[in-house]
């Protein structure tokens, strides 16, 4: 009883919070032109923001900045999915992560089109392909690049030499030209030392869909998992590895992932720029030295993470938060996010700065990460076409139904887990 | 004018309209009947307004959505009457959830209770420091469920949790806790017992403390032993406060949802591992409402799992009914 009367005394405080909400946000519409627009920016983990949200207050009298940060970006989605239906709730510049992207673009109607209500003549900022993936079907873009997480390979150069592997960037090179090389240096790697080659069949199959021209939806938003042959010749290539003990079977970012890590449990790792401070945190100083990241990566490049800045047709303030969306987005300020924070641009000025392309990382053996980052990311030709649900077939078909063949499931059966799964989530 | 003189007044005489002072007084009069009528009603008023607004409107509104195919933020749901009860009835996954959530809730409640009330009698023989034993019986349902779940989840880790590492020392076989089903539900069902017995056995406790102490007496008099004191006298006069632990537990152990969310390895997943194989019926309706997005198909889950919950709780109630009152001194 108790419980259910504090519920309704929030769920009373939240309505009448809206209420204020929307009518102060009516009365400072009205008063553009002298009292102060207050501007929301929502945010999940680390973006860098603070400080370049006091300097743009600085610099704009008139315009005071709440930024709304969360901790984890699962709950930050489902809630700007949430207030995305309800019509209320957002912030004024919502941060929108890739992965989850293809939810989003789904309801573009939602969104306003930044090239009409934005400042003009901004799509030579950002990589092609960054910028073709935050625009929906109809050609609106619904979001501003900030950062991206161009792939390479991390790789344990103990491990490498135990097995009797070239261990210097030139010579694990060929290793990493293709996947069928991939997984043949896996089979060399795991009949020498009988250790597993990669963390989870999940980690490495979903960089071989990413690397597809469309993901498991069609254009016409069809699933394109049963007609799409690279899908299933992906498919078959790690599973066959995962069965022949390539792979350590750790869920990733599970807690016996981390320690995977701390007991080297495996000696490749597929490795997307922000991948590097994970890798030094669950490894730990006992394991310095050991772990080496290349710009080789199986079949070229690829891209794993990275967010745009949205902003919901909700806003009481559209112009202006698109305003500050793109400058939030401009080379100068993402620069000093990626100072801050280590998330790499997706810009093309700011990776072409000397200050980027010197940064090292002394755990991975001094190697220059900017510029090795910098040219895997221009690596990718284009962006992939994610449909709807495009994210959750992910998260919730394919990457348990390979867990499943790791825990012992046929190939086989897991492939009908995956069909069957997906048509379930897209009907 | 008092108040036995008014209502003398009133008797001999109905008041009529403007009649001064008479007719206000009759008014004070039906004003005060109502107030011992009325009043009851209002004092416990403000739960059912409460229960309506968050009870019994969601729970209607819910059976209203169920009818429809709607898409989170979708503008216009279809109706489709009960087709989506109809999906549901041939769901392979409704049914492998509906099992492990009955799994899990055997596992549970069944060894929870009966150590509750062992563990209830432990507490009511003399013991030393008998408070600073019950608030140690009382800790873990203090502890933060969230962090039970995170170190639940790594005891039972399948390659470095510390349960493994303790079979394997004492020669047993390792036991993949995230893909064996059944083991999955034990070690989920572990989580929960760790964190309700002792809850269960307070309940249980206070209940004992109540029964008169006379009838030991008479008991013992009589020759019974202990055993036969607490089988005899003890556990009949638990009935209705068993009753009472058996239903709320069976109300928790069919909901169940934070511990089998957290035991998943992948973070923040509501699949309940790589297979299902531990997906409770609630972690499956949230799934389909705020990660697929299948509002209406939710609903129908909800709608089913609250009539299951209902049938369940009534046969428990009727079942624990018959086994208090057959072993009572009768």
């Amino acid at each position: 009883m108790l419980r259910a009367l504090l519920t309704c005394v929030s769920a009373v405080a939240l309505v009448a919070a809206a209420g204020c909400g929307s009518s102060s946000g009516g009365t400072d519409q009205a008063n553009t032109a002298n009292g102060p627009v207050e501007l929301t920016v929502a945010t999940f983990t680390e973006f860098g923001y603070e400080d370049l949200l006091k300097e743009y207050e600085q610099a704009h009298s008139n315009i005071k900045i709440t930024q709304r940060k969360t901790g984890q970006g699962g709950p930050y989605h489902q809630e700007f999915l949430t207030k995305l239906a309800a019509g209320s709730g957002l912030a004024d510049v919502q941060a929108l992560e890739e992965g989850h992207l293809s939810d989003f673009l789904d309801k573009s109607a939602k969104f306003n089109d930044l090239n009409q209500i934005g400042p003009q003549g901004l799509q030579d900022r950002w990589l092609k392909w960054k910028y073709d993936a935050g625009k929906s079907k109809d050609g609106k873009l619904i979001g501003y690049g900030t950062d991206i997480g161009p792939l390479a390979m991390c790789y344990r150069t103990d491990m490498f030499a135990a097995a009797g592997l070239p261990t210097d960037p030139a010579g694990v090179k060929s290793l990493f030209a293709t996947w069928d090389s991939y997984f043949a240096a896996g089979d060399q790697f795991t009949k020498a030392t009988g250790k597993a080659w990669f963390d989870s069949s999940a980690q490495v199959f979903n960089a071989m869909i990413n690397q597809l021209d469309t993901g498991y939806l069609n254009t016409d938003d069809t699933l394109a998992i049963e007609s799409n042959p690279g899908i299933k010749k992906s498919w078959d290539q790690v599973t066959s590895a995962a069965t022949h003990g390539q792979s350590a079977k750790l869920t990733a970012f599970s807690p016996e992932w981390n320690s995977g890590f701390k007991q080297g449990a495996f000696a490749t790792k597929t490795c997307p720029s922000w991948m590097l401070g994970v890798v030094k945190e669950q490894a730990g100083p006992e394991n310095a030295g050991k772990w080496a990241v290349t710009d080789a990566f199986p079949n070229g490049g690829g891209n794993w993470g990275g967010s745009y800045l949205t902003v919901p047709t909700q806003s009481k303030h559209p112009k202006e938060a698109a305003e500050l969306a793109a400058w939030l987005t401009a080379p100068e300020q993402q620069l000093k996010a990626f100072k801050k924070t280590g998330n790499f641009p997706s810009q093309v000025k700011a990776m072409e700065s000397p200050e980027l392309l010197a940064t090292t990382n002394d755990y991975f053996g001094a190697t220059k990460i900017g510029e090795l980052f910098a040219a895997q990311a221009k690596k990718v030709t284009k962006a992939q076409y994610k449909g709807p649900k495009d994210g959750q077939i992910q998260e919730n078909v394919t990457s348990p139904a390979l867990s499943a063949v790791e825990q012992g499931k046929s190939p086989s059966d897991g492939w009908q887990q995956v069909v069957d799964g997906a048509k379930k989530l897209v009907r | 004018m008092t108040l036995s003189e008014e209502l003398a007044t009133d008797d001999q005489r109905t008041p009529q309209p403007g009649d001064g002072p008479r007719g206000r007084s009759g008014w004070r009069h039906r004003l005060a009947r109502l107030d011992v009528k009325a009043s009851p009603y209002l004092y416990i008023a403000p739960f059912f307004v409460v229960f309506a607004v968050v009870g019994l409107f969601p729970l209607l509104y819910t059976g209203y959505i169920s009818l429809f195919r709607w898409e989170l933020g979708s503008d216009n749901p279809t109706f489709i009457g009960l087709q989506n009860y109809v999906e549901l009835f041939a769901d392979n996954q409704f049914y492998r959830t509906l099992t492990n959530t009955f799994s899990i809730f055997l596992l549970s409640s069944g060894p929870q209770i009966v150590i509750a009330v062992l563990l209830a009698a432990l507490l009511n023989s003399r013991l030393r420091t008998p408070t600073g034993w019950r608030v140690g019986v009382l800790l873990p349902y203090a502890a933060s469920l969230v962090a039970i779940g995170i170190i639940f989840a790594n005891l039972f880790g399948p390659k470095y949790g510390l349960v493994n590492s303790v079979f394997q020392f004492f020669g047993l076989d390792r036991i993949d806790w995230q893909a064996n089903r059944f083991a999955s539900h034990i070690a989920i069902a572990v989580m929960v017992n760790w964190r309700w017995t002792g809850y269960n056995a307070l309940i249980i406790l206070a209940a004992m403390k109540a029964i008169p102490k006379e009838l030991y007496e008479a008991a013992r008099v009589d020759g019974a032993s202990a055993v036969r004191q607490f089988r005899s006298v003890t556990l009949p006069l638990l009935r209705p406060t068993l009753v009472f632990v058996i239903i709320t537990s069976t109300i928790g152990g069919l909901q169940i949802f934070t511990e089998p969310k957290l035991f998943d390895a992948m973070p923040g997943s509501n699949n309940g591992g790589s297979t299902n194989q531990f997906q409770t019926v609630t972690l499956y309706m949230y799934q389909t409402a705020f990660e697929s997005q299948h509002f209406g198909y939710a609903s129908a889950i909800a709608w089913v799992l609250f009539l299951v919950i209902l049938v369940v709780a009534s046969v428990n109630f009727l079942l624990t009914r018959r086994i208090a009152s057959t072993g009572g001194p009768s």
